[in-house]
Protein backbone atom coordinates (compact mmCIF):
# COMPACT_ATOMS: atom_id res chain seq x y z
CA UNK A 1 0.00 0.00 0.00
CA UNK A 2 1.34 3.64 -1.44
CA UNK A 3 -0.12 6.43 1.52
CA UNK A 4 -0.46 9.74 0.21
CA UNK A 5 -0.16 12.39 2.15
CA UNK A 6 -2.96 15.10 1.19
CA UNK A 7 -2.82 18.57 2.02
CA UNK A 8 -5.17 21.39 1.73
CA UNK A 9 -5.67 25.07 1.96
CA UNK A 10 -9.10 26.54 2.46
CA UNK A 11 -11.21 23.41 2.35
CA UNK A 12 -10.01 22.77 -1.20
CA UNK A 13 -6.93 20.00 -1.78
CA UNK A 14 -3.51 21.60 -2.59
CA UNK A 15 -2.70 21.25 -6.42
CA UNK A 16 0.83 19.83 -5.33
CA UNK A 17 -1.55 17.29 -3.60
CA UNK A 18 -2.93 16.06 -6.75
CA UNK A 19 0.40 15.58 -8.71
CA UNK A 20 1.48 13.60 -5.65
CA UNK A 21 -2.15 11.45 -6.41
CA UNK A 22 -0.37 11.15 -9.92
CA UNK A 23 3.15 10.15 -8.07
CA UNK A 24 1.23 7.78 -5.60
CA UNK A 25 -0.75 5.95 -8.72
CA UNK A 26 2.06 5.36 -10.40
CA UNK A 27 4.13 4.20 -7.77
CA UNK A 28 1.71 1.83 -6.37
CA UNK A 29 1.02 0.11 -9.81
CA UNK A 30 5.06 -0.51 -9.93
CA UNK A 31 5.21 -1.65 -5.95
CA UNK A 32 2.16 -3.68 -6.34
CA UNK A 33 0.16 -2.39 -3.50
CA UNK A 34 -2.97 0.29 -3.42
CA UNK A 35 -2.72 4.23 -3.55
CA UNK A 36 -4.40 4.92 -0.17
CA UNK A 37 -4.69 8.94 0.58
CA UNK A 38 -4.54 10.27 3.83
CA UNK A 39 -6.20 13.65 4.91
CA UNK A 40 -5.64 15.38 8.31
CA UNK A 41 -7.20 17.92 9.85
CA UNK A 42 -10.25 19.03 12.06
CA UNK A 43 -13.44 19.17 10.29
CA UNK A 44 -12.21 18.46 6.83
CA UNK A 45 -14.73 15.37 5.42
CA UNK A 46 -15.40 17.55 2.37
CA UNK A 47 -11.54 17.34 1.30
CA UNK A 48 -11.65 13.74 2.34
CA UNK A 49 -14.69 13.82 -0.03
CA UNK A 50 -12.88 15.45 -2.88
CA UNK A 51 -9.95 13.00 -3.01
CA UNK A 52 -11.89 10.45 -2.70
CA UNK A 53 -12.79 10.96 -6.51
CA UNK A 54 -9.30 10.29 -7.32
CA UNK A 55 -8.05 7.31 -4.99
CA UNK A 56 -10.61 3.69 -4.27
CA UNK A 57 -9.39 4.72 -0.59
CA UNK A 58 -9.11 7.55 1.83
CA UNK A 59 -8.45 7.65 5.46
CA UNK A 60 -9.66 10.82 7.01
CA UNK A 61 -8.10 11.34 10.74
CA UNK A 62 -10.29 14.43 11.75
CA UNK A 63 -9.52 15.83 15.27
CA UNK A 64 -9.07 18.83 16.87
CA UNK A 65 -5.45 18.23 17.26
CA UNK A 66 -5.26 18.43 13.44
CA UNK A 67 -6.88 22.08 13.40
CA UNK A 68 -3.14 23.51 12.73
CA UNK A 69 -0.37 21.80 10.89
CA UNK A 70 2.21 20.39 12.80
CA UNK A 71 4.56 18.23 12.52
CA UNK A 72 4.51 16.03 15.91
CA UNK A 73 0.62 15.35 15.43
CA UNK A 74 1.20 14.75 11.82
CA UNK A 75 4.66 12.54 12.30
CA UNK A 76 2.02 10.58 14.89
CA UNK A 77 -1.06 10.36 12.77
CA UNK A 78 1.02 9.04 9.77
CA UNK A 79 3.21 6.73 11.27
CA UNK A 80 0.31 5.41 12.63
CA UNK A 81 -1.43 4.77 9.36
CA UNK A 82 2.13 4.18 8.10
CA UNK A 83 2.01 0.51 10.33
CA UNK A 84 -1.28 -0.51 11.10
CA UNK A 85 -1.78 -0.68 7.18
CA UNK A 86 1.89 -1.79 6.48
CA UNK A 87 2.63 0.67 4.16
CA UNK A 88 5.15 0.19 1.53
CA UNK A 89 5.70 3.52 0.87
CA UNK A 90 4.37 7.05 2.52
CA UNK A 91 4.32 10.25 0.23
CA UNK A 92 4.42 14.08 0.58
CA UNK A 93 4.95 16.62 -1.60
CA UNK A 94 7.92 18.53 -0.75
CA UNK A 95 6.69 21.93 0.40
CA UNK A 96 7.36 23.18 3.80
CA UNK A 97 5.04 21.15 5.84
CA UNK A 98 6.08 17.56 3.64
CA UNK A 99 9.84 18.73 4.15
CA UNK A 100 8.97 19.09 7.93
CA UNK A 101 7.56 16.00 8.59
CA UNK A 102 8.77 13.20 6.26
CA UNK A 103 12.20 13.17 8.46
CA UNK A 104 9.90 13.16 11.73
CA UNK A 105 8.26 10.02 9.60
CA UNK A 106 11.39 8.58 8.58
CA UNK A 107 13.00 8.41 11.77
CA UNK A 108 9.62 7.39 13.55
CA UNK A 109 9.56 4.01 10.95
CA UNK A 110 13.00 3.41 11.08
CA UNK A 111 12.32 3.51 6.82
CA UNK A 112 14.54 5.63 4.67
CA UNK A 113 14.01 8.60 3.34
CA UNK A 114 13.78 10.30 -0.59
CA UNK A 115 13.80 13.94 -0.15
CA UNK A 116 12.43 16.35 -2.88
CA UNK A 117 12.68 13.93 -5.73
CA UNK A 118 11.59 14.60 -9.46
CA UNK A 119 11.31 11.07 -10.49
CA UNK A 120 10.64 7.70 -9.14
CA UNK A 121 11.00 4.17 -10.57
CA UNK A 122 10.97 1.14 -8.60
CA UNK A 123 14.18 -1.42 -9.70
CA UNK A 124 14.01 -4.87 -8.25
CA UNK A 125 11.50 -3.98 -5.73
CA UNK A 126 13.91 -1.16 -4.45
CA UNK A 127 12.15 2.08 -4.84
CA UNK A 128 14.79 4.47 -6.52
CA UNK A 129 14.70 8.51 -7.37
CA UNK A 130 16.60 11.31 -8.91
CA UNK A 131 16.91 14.43 -7.06
CA UNK A 132 18.59 17.37 -7.20
CA UNK A 133 22.31 18.27 -4.71
CA UNK A 134 24.91 20.63 -4.67
CA UNK A 135 22.86 23.66 -4.89
CA UNK A 136 20.51 21.96 -7.92
CA UNK A 137 23.85 22.19 -10.16
CA UNK A 138 24.09 18.13 -10.06
CA UNK A 139 21.51 15.43 -10.65
CA UNK A 140 22.14 12.48 -8.12
CA UNK A 141 20.56 9.13 -8.47
CA UNK A 142 19.42 7.52 -5.14
CA UNK A 143 18.08 4.11 -4.24
CA UNK A 144 16.25 3.56 -0.96
CA UNK A 145 17.66 0.03 0.59
CA UNK A 146 14.80 -0.86 2.43
CA UNK A 147 10.95 -0.51 2.52
CA UNK A 148 9.13 1.38 3.51
CA UNK A 149 10.20 4.12 1.92
CA UNK A 150 9.28 7.78 2.89
CA UNK A 151 9.44 9.74 0.03
CA UNK A 152 8.79 13.71 -0.41
CA UNK A 153 8.20 14.47 -4.11
CA UNK A 154 8.96 17.85 -5.58
CA UNK A 155 5.68 20.11 -6.95
CA UNK A 156 5.30 20.90 -10.37
CA UNK A 157 7.06 17.59 -11.37
CA UNK A 158 4.20 15.33 -11.61
CA UNK A 159 1.16 15.94 -13.49
CA UNK A 160 -2.23 16.28 -12.50
CA UNK A 161 -4.34 13.03 -12.10
CA UNK A 162 -7.75 12.08 -14.16
CA UNK A 163 -10.85 11.41 -12.02
CA UNK A 164 -11.32 7.96 -11.02
CA UNK A 165 -14.56 6.24 -9.61
CA UNK A 166 -15.94 7.55 -6.59
CA UNK A 167 -13.75 5.53 -3.72
CA UNK A 168 -14.50 5.45 -0.12
CA UNK A 169 -13.62 7.89 2.74
CA UNK A 170 -13.17 5.76 6.14
CA UNK A 171 -12.46 7.87 9.46
CA UNK A 172 -9.59 6.62 11.36
CA UNK A 173 -9.53 7.50 14.97
CA UNK A 174 -5.40 8.15 16.49
CA UNK A 175 -4.31 9.15 19.99
CA UNK A 176 -2.11 11.96 20.15
CA UNK A 177 -0.18 12.29 23.73
CA UNK A 178 1.08 15.28 25.16
CA UNK A 179 4.11 15.32 23.55
CA UNK A 180 2.61 15.69 20.35
CA UNK A 181 1.06 18.93 21.45
CA UNK A 182 3.86 20.77 22.43
CA UNK A 183 4.19 22.96 19.60
CA UNK A 184 1.99 25.84 19.64
CA UNK A 185 0.72 27.87 16.90
CA UNK A 186 -0.02 31.10 18.55
CA UNK A 187 -0.16 33.28 15.19
CA UNK A 188 -0.43 32.94 11.52
CA UNK A 189 0.33 35.72 8.86
CA UNK A 190 -0.99 35.07 5.56
CA UNK A 191 0.49 36.79 2.26
CA UNK A 192 -2.12 39.49 1.49
CA UNK A 193 -4.62 38.85 -1.17
CA UNK A 194 -5.61 36.12 -3.44
CA UNK A 195 -1.73 35.37 -4.73
CA UNK A 196 -0.59 32.03 -6.63
CA UNK A 197 1.88 30.00 -3.90
CA UNK A 198 4.87 30.16 -5.06
CA UNK A 199 6.19 26.78 -5.41
CA UNK A 200 2.62 25.38 -7.11
CA UNK A 201 2.93 28.10 -9.29
CA UNK A 202 2.76 26.84 -12.94
CA UNK A 203 4.32 30.50 -13.85
CA UNK A 204 6.58 32.44 -12.23
CA UNK A 205 7.82 36.32 -12.09
CA UNK A 206 10.73 37.18 -10.58
CA UNK A 207 12.16 40.75 -10.61
CA UNK A 208 16.00 41.61 -9.10
CA UNK A 209 17.76 44.83 -8.43
CA UNK A 210 17.47 46.06 -12.23
CA UNK A 211 13.48 46.49 -10.86
CA UNK A 212 15.01 49.63 -9.22
CA UNK A 213 13.01 49.33 -6.46
CA UNK A 214 9.48 48.44 -4.47
CA UNK A 215 8.20 50.61 -6.99
CA UNK A 216 9.49 48.29 -9.67
CA UNK A 217 7.53 45.56 -8.14
CA UNK A 218 4.49 47.22 -8.26
CA UNK A 219 4.26 49.15 -11.82
CA UNK A 220 5.92 46.12 -13.60
CA UNK A 221 6.07 42.71 -11.94
CA UNK A 222 2.80 42.65 -10.16
CA UNK A 223 0.67 43.25 -13.27
CA UNK A 224 2.81 40.87 -15.56
CA UNK A 225 2.06 38.39 -12.57
CA UNK A 226 -1.50 39.36 -12.75
CA UNK A 227 -1.95 39.33 -16.35
CA UNK A 228 -0.05 35.98 -16.31
CA UNK A 229 -1.59 34.60 -13.44
CA UNK A 230 1.59 33.75 -11.80
CA UNK A 231 3.46 33.50 -8.11
CA UNK A 232 5.64 36.57 -7.81
CA UNK A 233 9.02 35.91 -6.62
CA UNK A 234 12.60 38.20 -5.99
CA UNK A 235 16.33 37.62 -5.78
CA UNK A 236 18.22 37.37 -2.74
CA UNK A 237 19.32 41.33 -3.56
CA UNK A 238 15.86 42.64 -3.67
CA UNK A 239 14.82 40.69 -0.31
CA UNK A 240 17.88 41.83 1.70
CA UNK A 241 17.14 45.18 0.64
CA UNK A 242 13.02 45.18 1.79
CA UNK A 243 11.87 45.79 -1.07
CA UNK A 244 9.74 42.29 -0.97
CA UNK A 245 9.74 39.53 1.72
CA UNK A 246 11.67 36.84 2.18
CA UNK A 247 8.96 34.32 1.66
CA UNK A 248 8.93 35.56 -2.28
CA UNK A 249 12.95 35.03 -2.35
CA UNK A 250 14.01 32.30 -4.67
CA UNK A 251 17.23 30.71 -4.70
CA UNK A 252 19.50 28.97 -2.58
CA UNK A 253 18.44 30.64 0.79
CA UNK A 254 14.97 30.55 -0.57
CA UNK A 255 12.78 28.52 -2.15
CA UNK A 256 13.02 26.40 -5.55
CA UNK A 257 10.15 26.35 -7.88
CA UNK A 258 9.94 24.33 -10.86
CA UNK A 259 7.23 26.42 -13.33
CA UNK A 260 6.63 25.82 -16.76
CA UNK A 261 7.38 29.38 -17.17
CA UNK A 262 9.89 31.74 -15.34
CA UNK A 263 10.14 35.41 -16.09
CA UNK A 264 12.95 36.86 -14.82
CA UNK A 265 13.25 40.81 -14.67
CA UNK A 266 15.97 42.82 -14.17
CA UNK A 267 17.96 39.45 -12.49
CA UNK A 268 21.00 39.07 -13.03
CA UNK A 269 21.05 35.37 -12.53
CA UNK A 270 23.92 34.71 -9.85
CA UNK A 271 24.83 30.68 -8.61
CA UNK A 272 22.58 30.92 -6.04
CA UNK A 273 19.71 32.63 -7.85
CA UNK A 274 19.60 30.30 -10.55
CA UNK A 275 19.86 26.98 -7.58
CA UNK A 276 16.28 27.48 -7.14
CA UNK A 277 14.83 28.36 -10.23
CA UNK A 278 16.70 26.31 -12.96
CA UNK A 279 13.93 23.53 -12.96
CA UNK A 280 11.67 25.55 -14.59
CA UNK A 281 10.76 24.21 -17.83
CA UNK A 282 10.95 27.67 -19.89
CA UNK A 283 12.96 30.81 -18.66
CA UNK A 284 12.37 34.47 -20.01
CA UNK A 285 14.82 37.27 -18.98
CA UNK A 286 14.72 40.21 -19.68
CA UNK A 287 17.75 42.56 -18.34
CA UNK A 288 19.82 45.94 -19.92
CA UNK A 289 22.97 43.96 -18.85
CA UNK A 290 23.60 42.05 -22.12
CA UNK A 291 26.69 40.22 -20.33
CA UNK A 292 24.35 39.12 -17.40
CA UNK A 293 24.60 34.97 -16.71
CA UNK A 294 20.85 34.96 -16.97
CA UNK A 295 20.70 34.85 -20.36
CA UNK A 296 23.02 31.66 -20.92
CA UNK A 297 20.16 30.16 -18.25
CA UNK A 298 17.14 31.62 -20.15
CA UNK A 299 15.43 30.35 -23.12
CA UNK A 300 14.67 33.91 -24.27
CA UNK A 301 16.18 36.49 -23.98
CA UNK A 302 15.52 40.47 -24.65
CA UNK A 303 18.59 43.03 -23.53
CA UNK A 304 16.43 46.15 -23.10
CA UNK A 305 14.83 48.55 -19.93
CA UNK A 306 12.57 46.61 -17.96
CA UNK A 307 10.86 49.79 -17.57
CA UNK A 308 9.99 50.02 -21.06
CA UNK A 309 9.42 46.50 -22.47
CA UNK A 310 8.05 45.11 -19.34
CA UNK A 311 4.46 47.28 -19.98
CA UNK A 312 4.61 46.30 -23.85
CA UNK A 313 4.75 42.28 -22.87
CA UNK A 314 2.18 42.73 -19.77
CA UNK A 315 -0.35 44.57 -22.88
CA UNK A 316 0.22 41.95 -25.29
CA UNK A 317 -0.08 39.06 -22.46
CA UNK A 318 -3.56 40.62 -21.96
CA UNK A 319 -4.34 40.84 -25.62
CA UNK A 320 -3.52 36.98 -25.86
CA UNK A 321 -5.77 36.22 -23.40
CA UNK A 322 -8.65 38.18 -24.44
CA UNK B 1 22.38 25.60 29.36
CA UNK B 2 24.44 24.19 26.54
CA UNK B 3 23.74 25.06 22.82
CA UNK B 4 24.75 22.66 19.99
CA UNK B 5 25.15 23.53 16.54
CA UNK B 6 25.13 21.44 13.60
CA UNK B 7 28.05 22.73 11.04
CA UNK B 8 28.64 21.12 7.72
CA UNK B 9 31.44 21.60 5.03
CA UNK B 10 29.87 22.34 1.67
CA UNK B 11 31.80 23.31 -1.87
CA UNK B 12 31.65 27.11 -2.27
CA UNK B 13 28.69 28.49 -3.96
CA UNK B 14 30.91 29.67 -7.07
CA UNK B 15 33.14 26.73 -7.12
CA UNK B 16 33.14 24.82 -10.57
CA UNK B 17 31.98 21.26 -10.13
CA UNK B 18 33.34 19.18 -13.07
CA UNK B 19 31.74 15.78 -14.47
CA UNK B 20 33.57 12.31 -13.75
CA UNK B 21 32.86 8.75 -14.43
CA UNK B 22 32.07 8.00 -10.68
CA UNK B 23 30.15 11.16 -10.50
CA UNK B 24 31.12 14.54 -9.36
CA UNK B 25 34.67 15.58 -9.26
CA UNK B 26 35.26 17.80 -6.10
CA UNK B 27 39.04 17.78 -5.96
CA UNK B 28 40.43 21.60 -6.45
CA UNK B 29 36.91 22.64 -5.02
CA UNK B 30 36.89 25.30 -2.71
CA UNK B 31 34.47 24.65 0.50
CA UNK B 32 33.26 27.02 2.96
CA UNK B 33 31.45 26.22 6.50
CA UNK B 34 27.50 26.27 5.13
CA UNK B 35 26.06 29.57 4.98
CA UNK B 36 22.81 28.43 6.94
CA UNK B 37 24.46 26.62 9.07
CA UNK B 38 26.26 29.88 10.44
CA UNK B 39 23.43 31.26 11.20
CA UNK B 40 23.18 29.14 13.86
CA UNK B 41 26.15 29.58 15.15
CA UNK B 42 25.76 33.50 15.39
CA UNK B 43 21.99 32.66 17.01
CA UNK B 44 23.92 30.64 19.54
CA UNK B 45 26.27 33.52 20.48
CA UNK B 46 23.71 35.97 20.33
CA UNK B 47 21.95 34.34 23.21
CA UNK B 48 25.11 33.74 25.07
CA UNK B 49 25.99 37.49 24.99
CA UNK B 50 22.32 38.46 25.70
CA UNK B 51 23.44 37.13 29.24
CA UNK B 52 22.09 34.06 29.54
CA UNK B 53 24.40 31.97 30.74
CA UNK B 54 25.28 29.44 27.84
CA UNK B 55 27.75 27.48 26.57
CA UNK B 56 28.10 26.60 23.02
CA UNK B 57 29.40 23.52 21.41
CA UNK B 58 30.02 23.03 17.61
CA UNK B 59 29.25 19.57 16.49
CA UNK B 60 30.08 18.12 12.94
CA UNK B 61 29.69 14.68 11.33
CA UNK B 62 31.87 14.23 8.19
CA UNK B 63 35.41 13.96 6.64
CA UNK B 64 38.79 15.26 8.17
CA UNK B 65 38.52 18.12 6.24
CA UNK B 66 35.05 19.69 7.96
CA UNK B 67 38.00 20.67 10.82
CA UNK B 68 38.22 23.79 8.79
CA UNK B 69 34.25 24.69 8.73
CA UNK B 70 34.53 23.93 12.83
CA UNK B 71 37.53 25.88 13.27
CA UNK B 72 35.58 28.78 11.70
CA UNK B 73 32.50 27.97 13.93
CA UNK B 74 35.20 28.02 17.00
CA UNK B 75 36.75 31.59 15.24
CA UNK B 76 33.21 33.05 15.67
CA UNK B 77 32.79 32.27 18.97
CA UNK B 78 31.94 28.91 19.77
CA UNK B 79 33.25 27.21 23.36
CA UNK B 80 34.48 23.84 21.81
CA UNK B 81 33.39 21.39 19.22
CA UNK B 82 33.43 17.65 18.87
CA UNK B 83 33.82 16.22 15.23
CA UNK B 84 33.13 12.81 14.35
CA UNK B 85 35.10 12.08 11.87
CA UNK B 86 33.99 9.72 8.82
CA UNK B 87 34.01 9.31 5.03
CA UNK B 88 31.19 7.10 4.88
CA UNK B 89 28.53 8.68 2.90
CA UNK B 90 25.45 8.75 4.99
CA UNK B 91 21.48 10.19 4.29
CA UNK B 92 20.48 12.69 6.29
CA UNK B 93 18.31 10.04 8.13
CA UNK B 94 21.29 7.63 9.36
CA UNK B 95 23.30 11.10 10.26
CA UNK B 96 20.42 12.54 12.53
CA UNK B 97 21.08 9.61 14.43
CA UNK B 98 24.17 9.55 15.13
CA UNK B 99 24.46 13.10 16.00
CA UNK B 100 21.38 12.67 18.33
CA UNK B 101 23.32 10.18 20.28
CA UNK B 102 25.79 12.81 20.89
CA UNK B 103 23.30 15.90 21.30
CA UNK B 104 22.08 13.27 24.20
CA UNK B 105 25.30 12.75 25.48
CA UNK B 106 26.00 15.89 25.60
CA UNK B 107 23.03 16.88 27.77
CA UNK B 108 21.74 19.74 25.18
CA UNK B 109 19.07 22.31 26.01
CA UNK B 110 18.93 23.53 22.19
CA UNK B 111 20.38 22.35 18.95
CA UNK B 112 20.50 24.84 15.99
CA UNK B 113 21.28 23.74 12.34
CA UNK B 114 20.90 24.75 9.12
CA UNK B 115 17.38 24.58 7.33
CA UNK B 116 19.08 23.24 4.10
CA UNK B 117 22.39 22.10 3.31
CA UNK B 118 24.10 23.44 0.05
CA UNK B 119 25.41 19.66 -0.80
CA UNK B 120 23.08 17.53 -0.47
CA UNK B 121 20.14 20.38 -0.85
CA UNK B 122 18.65 18.45 1.91
CA UNK B 123 16.37 19.86 4.51
CA UNK B 124 15.87 17.02 6.52
CA UNK B 125 18.67 16.61 8.87
CA UNK B 126 16.94 19.05 12.10
CA UNK B 127 13.28 17.66 11.55
CA UNK B 128 15.40 13.82 11.94
CA UNK B 129 17.54 15.19 14.55
CA UNK B 130 14.47 16.37 16.62
CA UNK B 131 12.93 13.08 16.14
CA UNK B 132 15.58 11.12 16.79
CA UNK B 133 15.44 13.06 20.27
CA UNK B 134 12.07 13.22 21.03
CA UNK B 135 12.05 17.05 21.20
CA UNK B 136 9.83 19.42 18.93
CA UNK B 137 11.56 21.64 16.36
CA UNK B 138 10.74 25.03 14.60
CA UNK B 139 12.17 24.72 11.00
CA UNK B 140 12.97 27.57 8.62
CA UNK B 141 13.13 29.52 11.08
CA UNK B 142 13.85 33.75 10.93
CA UNK B 143 13.25 34.58 14.60
CA UNK B 144 13.30 33.78 17.80
CA UNK B 145 13.10 34.25 21.55
CA UNK B 146 14.44 32.39 24.56
CA UNK B 147 12.37 32.56 27.51
CA UNK B 148 12.59 30.56 30.92
CA UNK B 149 12.58 27.26 29.63
CA UNK B 150 10.62 27.75 26.36
CA UNK B 151 10.99 29.61 22.89
CA UNK B 152 8.76 31.48 20.64
CA UNK B 153 10.10 31.34 16.79
CA UNK B 154 8.94 32.93 14.09
CA UNK B 155 9.42 30.85 10.93
CA UNK B 156 8.19 29.98 7.01
CA UNK B 157 5.06 27.79 6.25
CA UNK B 158 3.55 27.00 3.31
CA UNK B 159 1.26 29.94 3.23
CA UNK B 160 2.77 32.82 4.76
CA UNK B 161 4.75 33.12 8.37
CA UNK B 162 3.59 31.10 11.82
CA UNK B 163 4.78 32.13 15.89
CA UNK B 164 5.30 28.95 17.60
CA UNK B 165 5.64 28.81 21.09
CA UNK B 166 7.36 25.05 22.44
CA UNK B 167 9.30 24.15 25.42
CA UNK B 168 12.94 22.92 25.93
CA UNK B 169 14.59 21.03 24.57
CA UNK B 170 14.44 21.77 20.81
CA UNK B 171 15.93 22.44 17.81
CA UNK B 172 15.60 25.12 15.66
CA UNK B 173 16.47 24.66 11.71
CA UNK B 174 18.04 28.19 11.20
CA UNK B 175 17.86 30.77 7.72
CA UNK B 176 18.38 34.16 6.23
CA UNK B 177 16.63 36.33 7.75
CA UNK B 178 17.68 35.01 11.54
CA UNK B 179 20.60 37.26 11.88
CA UNK B 180 23.48 38.65 10.26
CA UNK B 181 26.46 36.07 10.80
CA UNK B 182 29.74 38.14 12.23
CA UNK B 183 33.00 37.23 10.52
CA UNK B 184 35.72 36.02 12.59
CA UNK B 185 38.28 38.25 13.66
CA UNK B 186 42.01 37.62 13.24
CA UNK B 187 42.73 37.48 17.15
CA UNK B 188 39.74 35.63 17.63
CA UNK B 189 41.23 33.16 14.49
CA UNK B 190 44.27 32.71 16.73
CA UNK B 191 42.17 32.09 20.02
CA UNK B 192 40.25 29.06 18.22
CA UNK B 193 43.54 26.99 17.55
CA UNK B 194 43.44 26.61 21.17
CA UNK B 195 40.37 26.06 21.53
CA UNK B 196 39.41 22.72 22.51
CA UNK B 197 38.23 20.10 19.25
CA UNK B 198 37.70 16.37 20.54
CA UNK B 199 37.89 14.14 17.39
CA UNK B 200 35.60 11.10 17.93
CA UNK B 201 34.93 8.63 15.09
CA UNK B 202 31.52 6.41 13.84
CA UNK B 203 32.52 3.43 15.60
CA UNK B 204 32.89 4.83 19.02
CA UNK B 205 29.42 6.98 18.66
CA UNK B 206 28.18 3.26 18.02
CA UNK B 207 28.19 3.26 14.35
CA UNK B 208 25.50 3.83 11.43
CA UNK B 209 24.27 2.28 8.06
CA UNK B 210 23.29 4.29 5.17
CA UNK B 211 19.95 3.61 4.49
CA UNK B 212 19.98 5.36 1.24
CA UNK B 213 22.54 4.68 -1.57
CA UNK B 214 23.85 6.86 -3.49
CA UNK B 215 23.53 5.04 -7.29
CA UNK B 216 24.77 8.29 -9.79
CA UNK B 217 25.44 11.42 -10.23
CA UNK B 218 25.81 14.03 -13.39
CA UNK B 219 25.85 17.76 -13.95
CA UNK B 220 22.71 19.01 -14.58
CA UNK B 221 22.59 20.31 -17.80
CA UNK B 222 19.28 21.43 -19.23
CA UNK B 223 19.23 22.24 -22.83
CA UNK B 224 17.97 26.03 -23.22
CA UNK B 225 17.11 27.71 -26.41
CA UNK B 226 19.21 30.81 -25.94
CA UNK B 227 17.24 32.49 -28.29
CA UNK B 228 17.86 36.50 -27.96
CA UNK B 229 15.24 39.08 -29.41
CA UNK B 230 16.41 42.25 -30.80
CA UNK B 231 15.15 44.94 -32.71
CA UNK B 232 12.18 47.26 -31.95
CA UNK B 233 11.21 46.92 -28.37
CA UNK B 234 7.30 46.40 -29.31
CA UNK B 235 8.59 43.88 -32.05
CA UNK B 236 11.04 42.27 -29.16
CA UNK B 237 7.93 41.79 -27.42
CA UNK B 238 5.56 39.96 -29.98
CA UNK B 239 8.00 37.94 -31.24
CA UNK B 240 8.47 36.57 -27.22
CA UNK B 241 4.68 36.24 -26.73
CA UNK B 242 4.66 34.65 -30.04
CA UNK B 243 7.95 31.89 -29.34
CA UNK B 244 6.01 31.52 -25.82
CA UNK B 245 2.67 30.25 -27.34
CA UNK B 246 3.68 28.68 -30.30
CA UNK B 247 7.15 27.32 -29.60
CA UNK B 248 7.34 26.80 -25.99
CA UNK B 249 3.54 26.07 -25.65
CA UNK B 250 3.44 27.89 -22.67
CA UNK B 251 0.73 29.85 -23.02
CA UNK B 252 -2.67 29.29 -23.82
CA UNK B 253 -4.09 30.02 -27.36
Amino acid sequence: MVLIIAEHSNGKLRKSSLELVQAGRELAESLGGDPVGVVLGENVTEVANELARYLPQVKLVDDPALAEVRAQTWTTAVSELAKTNSSQAVLFSAGRTGLSVAPRVAIRLNAPLLEDVTSLEVEGGKVAATRLAYLSRVTERVRARTLPVVISVKPNIFGLPSPGAEGSVEQVPVQFDANDQRVKVSEKRKPSGERVALEEASVVVSGGRGVGGPEGFENLVEPLAQALGAGIAATRAVVDAGWRPYSEQVGQTGKTVAPDLYVALGVSGAVQHLSGMNRSKVVVAINKDADAPIFKAADYGIVGDVNQLVPELTRAIEEEGS
Amino acid sequence: MKIVTILKQVPDAEARLRPAPEGVDLSGVSFVIDGMDEYGVEQALRIREGGTEAEVVALALGPARFEEAIRTALAMGADRAIHIETDSRLDPISQARVLAKVIEQEGADLVMVGGKQADWDSSALGPAVAEALGWPHSDWTTGMELREGSLTTVHDADEGTERLEMPLPAVITTQQGLNEPRYPTLPNIMKAKRKELRKTSLEEVGGAEALVELVGESLESRERRNVMLDGDPTEAVRELVRRLRDEAKVLAK
